[in-house]
């Protein structure tokens, strides 16, 4: 019964968003709505094994905007040698996962072999990447070169069979999370981790090393956010990412996850990603609510996601 | 000085000789310059005009010394002020207050101590406090641009608003913005913040096509939005936008309409480089007998493609 609360709390989001204006539906909202679903939604994935696993990244979002200014920097310095093509492109996407492994890793390595609350490691590093993307940047915005952004754009906004690369990729990563997580052993010692860290230990789970994987995972999927990103308006400056730790994190636990470990759900994740940016996009389409509380709606539908799954479990 | 040309009429300068008075002795001077962190476009070009002018003003006055810090929190800024205070000694302060109630009070306390003030931009929420308020215009702003709008589209039409940050200084502008266009048969069809950001203008724009089957222009208020509002008019493939008019003055946009981009045509200038003023009128104040006490306004002034090239300055990051 516990897996109904986010899923009613969904179907009742698209009732009144269809009932409230008729675009609603049409394949551009819906595309539109999952393509912006895409950067969250494959960071909370990622993030979903990090909670599962008793563990927390509060350094997501500035991860996110370092790693786009790292990629804008070095594909802007690569194009007098490269020139426009694809292997600027493929050196942009190996800088990103690279770059987000290296970070993730810094952080795992912190929490886990010197033993640093995960909560500190990463609000520490949360304020040292969204420092650097802003000396990066000088101040300002990093931008890509314009005629490498025009050959990079199909990335965010090109597509197979109609459905945009974001989509994909973020149906992908979710396919691949939701048998990692449920399937193979790499879940099941990341929920043992969560719920009882001494009793994995016991039970022959490198705790270490399976907590470092869950970081260096996170570090990667940002990574690969940050790949779908920087296409869509080729710029990077100190306010992206602003706030995309906790828009995970929210729906990571709206998802049905327990945020202090032991038990983790991917495509509950999903459905908390789509609530989340569901919101958003039924509060643009209607006129009911002053936009001032378009902050005020969220928080309550936040909420009574999470009372909906409660209940049900208590029933169940 | 290119920042002059920037300025408008409005220039209130009352003449009270206190500046003069501090001009007296011989000793260094210290003026503390203190502003917000460059966290995003607008507040990056302002810390680079303000590095740039102390610079070529600590070379310019020799009996000058500076001492400039950015705060990327209002807290921050409020130590920063004491901190100038109690270990620099300082003469002068120059401030572009990050929130005007938190700062009212340390401000308060250094035009106490007999140090001269500037503030800039922002307001105190105490009057009388500065010696100096050099001061945007935020409502001439939304005139500026609401009568463009209405130059633009004298047949009237629909159009949708983007707005910034849920502040005073949006406020006035979109009070001033509609002001200017009463009467005039333009309809604004929907409102909604972007923030001053790039991500979120982009999904609010999305949003307003999908919802609205005719847009004739938009206000997207603010440079970095209108980046966003381009790129979902852009991927949506619509072409019932005639064009956008954005703010602040970023020199891609200024690139744009030099270009005679047809989308871009305009631009009004909110100028980052006022910090330069207002640090510049304060230098005078502490070492000559000009009178430079008053209210300073820096009106909001339009760029089209005819004078686009004085507003470009190619080394800022804005």
């Amino acid at each position: 019964m516990s897996v109904l609360g986010p899923v009613i709390a969904l179907v009742v989001l698209i009732l009144v968003g269809t009932a409230l204006n008729s675009n609603f539906l049409s394949a551009a909202n819906i595309t539109n709505v999952l393509a912006r679903s895409a950067f969250i939604g494959i960071i909370a994935v990622g993030m979903t094994f990090v909670i599962t696993a008793g563990g927390l990244d509060l350094s997501v979002g500035s991860m996110a905007a370092f790693i786009a200014g790292l990629m804008i920097l070095v594909m802007n310095a690569a194009l007098p040698v490269l020139g426009v093509g694809i292997p600027i492109i493929l050196l942009g996407m190996v800088v990103a996962l690279v770059a987000g492994i290296a970070a993730g890793l810094l952080n795992g390595f912190l929490i886990t072999t010197l033993g640093i609350e995960a909560f500190i490691v990463t609000l520490g590093s949360m304020g040292i990447y969204r420092s650097l993307v802003t000396w990066l940047a000088d101040g300002g915005t990093l931008s890509l070169d314009f005629g490498l952004r025009t050959f990079y754009r199909p990335v965010y906004f090109g597509g197979i069979f109609g459905v945009s690369w974001p989509i994909i990729v973020f149906a992908l990563t979710v396919i691949v999370g939701e048998v990692l997580m449920s399937r193979a052993r790499f879940g099941r010692h990341c929920a043992a981790i969560g719920s009882n860290e001494n009793v994995a230990h016991y039970s022959n789970v490198n705790v270490n090393r399976t907590r470092l994987l869950t970081y260096a995972m996170l570090g990667m999927l940002v990574g690969v956010a940050t790949i779908m990103y920087v296409p869509r308006l080729g710029s990077a400056s100190a306010s992206t990412g602003v706030l995309w730790e906790l828009e995970a994190i929210a729906a990571v636990i709206i998802g049905g996850t327990i945020l202090k470990g032991g038990f983790g759900r991917v495509w509950g994740t999903v459905i908390g990603v789509l609530i989340l940016s569901m919101i958003d996009n039924i509060l643009n389409l209607t006129d009911l609510v002053s936009p001032y509380l378009n902050g005020a709606i969220q928080g309550v539908i936040i909420i009574l996601a999470v009372i909906l799954q409660r209940e049900a479990k208590a029933k169940g | 000085m290119s920042y002059m040309k920037t300025l408008m009429a409005g220039c209130t300068v009352l003449a009270l000789g206190a500046g003069g008075a501090l001009a007296q002795d011989g000793e260094t001077k210290v003026i503390g310059v203190s502003i917000p962190a460059a966290t995003h476009g607008w507040a990056g070009g302002m810390n680079f005009h303000a590095q740039q002018t102390v610079e070529r003003l600590e070379e310019v006055y020799p009996g000058l010394d500076f001492v400039l810090a950015t705060a990327s929190d209002p807290g921050k800024q409020v130590n920063d002020i004491e901190d100038m205070v109690a270990t620099r000694n300082i003469d002068a302060l120059v401030v572009l207050p990050f929130e005007s109630d938190p700062l009212t009070p340390p401000v308060q306390a250094v035009a106490e101590s007999g140090a001269w003030v500037t503030v800039v931009d922002r307001g105190l929420s105490v009057e009388g406090i500065e010696d100096l308020y050099v001061a945007g215009d935020n409502p001439g702003f939304g005139r500026v641009s609401g009568e463009y709008m209405v130059s633009q589209m004298p047949e009237g039409g629909k159009i949708v608003v983007l707005r910034g940050i849920p502040t005073t200084i949006d406020n006035e502008r979109v009070e001033g913005f509609q002001s200017a266009i009463e009467g005039s048969g333009i309809e604004i069809i929907d409102m909604e913040h972007g923030n001053w950001n790039r991500d979120d203008s982009f999904n609010v724009m999305q949003d307003f096509l999908s919802k609205h089957e005719q847009i004739d222009a938009v206000w997207a208020s603010d440079d970095d939005m209108a980046v966003g509002v381009l790129a979902a008019i852009d991927a949506a493939g619509r072409d019932d936008v005639d064009f956008v008019l954005g703010g602040a003055g970023m020199k891609e946009m200024i690139q744009r309409v030099m270009d005679g981009d047809e989308m871009i045509p305009a631009d009004v200038t909110y100028p980052p480089s006022m910090i330069a003023t207002a640090i510049e009128l304060t230098a005078v104040g502490l070492t000559s007998n000009a009178p430079v006490s008053g209210t300073f306004t820096i009106g909001s002034v339009l760029i089209t493609a005819e004078n686009a090239e004085q507003f470009y300055y190619p080394d800022s990051p804005f």
